[in-house]
């Protein structure tokens, strides 16, 4: 057994409902998850299954109907929405399917954005490391121009960037790919991959990719609300991609 | 882009109130300046005297009918003249005796106010000195100036003889030492301006006087300090504010019904700006849920937006304070009297355009409360989604 401070995220009998009353519909029955440190794991099921909401909860922007969600060894179930939001911003970083960059800033504008909103007024450091992170992702000779003057998967490397940048525990990406050519998200996924081989930072992908989920540490699969299967890939499909 | 034409609309806005505002006020104090031109601020008279609020807009005419049974005088009227004088809000204080009479030049025959002055402090209330459209202000023993309006209906000019006689037989024979032009043909025609001692002897006032003139630093305060001064020392006192009552009824009407344009324009400018930053909120749906996945705080949140409405309300008043100024440049080139000078001089105040940028932003950040409580209320997972 690992140490318990090895657990970035613990879920315990996590339910969500939507609605109430007659209406209500609950979306996930009891979901248990552990993620370690440094753990690469890709979340697949049906469209519809709850891989979003599961990733929202994960992500403190929603709170679970019922159950017990640790981040860092923090429980989320303790904290108002502004020890949420803190937590959110320090220890997690979110790709989503669209970059969500906004358009007015540059690249690297966009990328220290986090660090601003945590530090509330812009510092030369803060744009350095913004900078190192744009490097990192292959931009380093497009940091100042406007985000919607980029390609769909540099705006994505861009987004990774800006996701990576406060040094989170754990990185949510929720089709990270889903709007790529398979050239691009190859580049983006591998992209991923290797900070999370450099940084030991935890990431949990949801695909529908099985070519990307193959390629991954772990693959947890959920359908209808449950985790169904929770292994490592099939080694044959590992040296395939 | 959006940001760029509400900041014209506001501009819009910001340059009609100033417009209006500094056109009101030029025109007010234009308005007020010549009436005050041939008037104290304050008119202190013996306590007998009681003045009802008059229609008549001179108070001259007021004391000169009063004064045709019996002129009265002010006691102790040197102590009273040097304490006012050490009033701070009191500009200036001219002692007067002033009672009717007659001007007579060969077979001229005219009903006039002989009016007896200190001319270096009686300036100091009414500027008669710049007013003169001829000779000097000397009122030396034996000199008299008169208005051009008498001197019109006398056939007098600089350097002629005129006689002054009262109804009880006193008499004296002055030479015109200066023309004025108070701009009141009434007062042109009726004052009769000698030295306070002259006019002592012709009133049969010897070493008193039967009204003190006030001028004021604040125009506006001649009601409450004409209050004070009655109160303290038992004298009559009128400000201009009463005996022009209805003029000053007038202006007031005229201020307020601007207010509730300017009141107006300005909520419509509040719409604007709250509009365009709730479709801002809308459009920016998924720029405000990245911001809140990043951690950003719904405080936060809510002081962009409402940072932005101000930077608006702020823009917005500048344009509108520079537009304001050509439209009022325009307006002195268009608007001109008969001769071609200027009909009166206005400008932007640097306080107006202050008050317009204050607030204007002020608005600004005030209509962006509720796109602000929106943007700050938005669901993030909702946001980014849609
Ligand atoms: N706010 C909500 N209110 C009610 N129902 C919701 C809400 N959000 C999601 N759902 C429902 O929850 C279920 C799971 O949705 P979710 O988006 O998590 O699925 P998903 O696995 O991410 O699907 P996809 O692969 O298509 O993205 C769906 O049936 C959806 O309609
Ligand atoms: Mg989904």
């Amino acid at each position: 057994m690992a140490e318990p401070d090895d657990r970035v995220l613990h879920l315990a009998g996590i339910r969500k409902s939507y609605g109430s009353g007659e209406v209500e519909s609950e979306i996930l029955h009891g979901i248990d998850l552990t993620l370690r440190r440094g753990e690469f794991a890709a979340l697949i099921g049906p469209s519809g299954s709850g891989k979003s909401t599961l990733l929202n909860l994960i992500g403190l922007l929603d709170r679970p109907t019922n159950g017990q969600l640790h981040i860092d060894g923090e429980d989320s179930g303790q904290l108002d929405d502004t020890g949420l939001t803190r937590l959110r911003g320090q220890r997690i970083g979110f790709v989503f399917q669209h970059h969500h960059l906004i358009p007015a800033f540059t690249a690297e504008e966009n990328v220290a954005m986090p660090l601003l909103v945590a530090r509330g007024r812009p510092d030369a450091e803060m744009f350095a490391r913004a900078g190192r992170l744009l490097d990192q992702v292959g931009l380093a000779d497009r940091k100042q121009h406007l985000a919607n003057r980029l390609s769909g998967g540099q705006q994505q490397r861009v987004a990774i960037a800006r996701a990576l940048v406060t040094n989170p525990s754990l990185v949510l990406a929720d089709e990270p790919t889903g709007n790529l050519d398979t050239h691009s998200a190859d580049d983006v996924f591998a992209l991923l991959r290797d900070f999370n081989r450099r940084q030991h930072t935890t990431f949990l992908i949801v695909t529908h990719d099985p070519r990307l989920a193959a390629r991954c540490d772990r693959i947890v699969e959920l359908v209808d609300g449950r985790i169904v299967a929770d292994r490592p890939p099939p080694a044959a499909r590992d040296t395939a991609g | 882009m959006q940001s760029l034409l509400i900041i014209v609309g506001v501009g819009v806005g910001v340059a009609v109130i100033v417009f209006m505002s500094a056109l009101l006020s030029g025109l007010q104090a234009n308005l007020i300046k010549r009436t005050l031109s041939s008037q104290a601020h304050i008119t202190l008279l013996p306590p007998e005297e009681i003045a009802r609020p008059q229609q008549a807009t001179d108070a001259t005419a007021l004391r000169l009918q009063k004064q045709a049974q019996r002129l009265r005088a002010i006691d102790q009227w040197q102590t009273l003249r040097d304490r006012l004088e050490t009033w701070p809000e009191i500009a200036a204080v001219s002692p007067l005796a002033a009672g009717p009479a007659f001007a007579v030049r060969g077979e001229a025959n005219k009903a006039i106010t002989v009016v007896g002055i200190e001319p270096e402090r009686y300036n100091r209330v009414i500027s008669l000195a710049e007013r003169l459209t001829a000779g000097q202000l000397r009122l030396g023993a034996g000199e008299v100036v008169i208005g051009i309006e008498l001197a019109r209906d006398l056939g007098a000019e600089v350097g002629d003889k005129l006689r002054l006689s009262t109804a009880d037989g006193r008499s004296d024979t002055l030479t015109v030492t200066g023309l004025f032009d108070l701009g009141n043909k009434g007062v042109n025609a009726r004052n009769v301006y000698v030295g306070l001692r002259a006019a002592q002897s012709l009133l049969d006032l010897v070493g008193g006087v039967s009204s003190i003139d006030l001028a004021l630093h604040d125009l506006d305060l001649a009601e409450q300090l004409a209050r004070r001064i009655a109160g303290e020392t038992g004298l009559t006192a009128d400000s201009w504010i009463k005996t022009n009552a209805q003029f000053v009824t007038a202006l007031t009407s005229q201020r307020v019904s601007s207010n509730v344009i300017r009141f107006f324009i300005a909520l419509s400018v509040a719409f604007g700006i709250a509009s365009v930053l709730v479709v801002s909120v809308i459009q920016r749906g998924k720029e405000i849920g990245i911001l809140r996945a990043m951690g950003a705080t719904q405080a936060q949140m809510r002081r962009i937006f409402l940072l932005q409405g101000g930077i608006v309300g702020f823009f917005g008043s500048l344009l509108g304070s520079a537009l304001a100024w050509s439209f009022l440049m325009l307006w002195q080139l268009l608007a001109r009297n008969p001769d071609g000078t200027p009909m009166f001089v206005i400008g932007v105040e640097p306080g107006l355009v202050a008050l317009a940028a204050g607030g204007a932003s002020l608005v600004g950040i005030l209509s962006a409360l509720l796109p602000a409580r929106r943007a700050a209320q938005l669901d993030p997972v909702v946001a980014i989604r849609g």
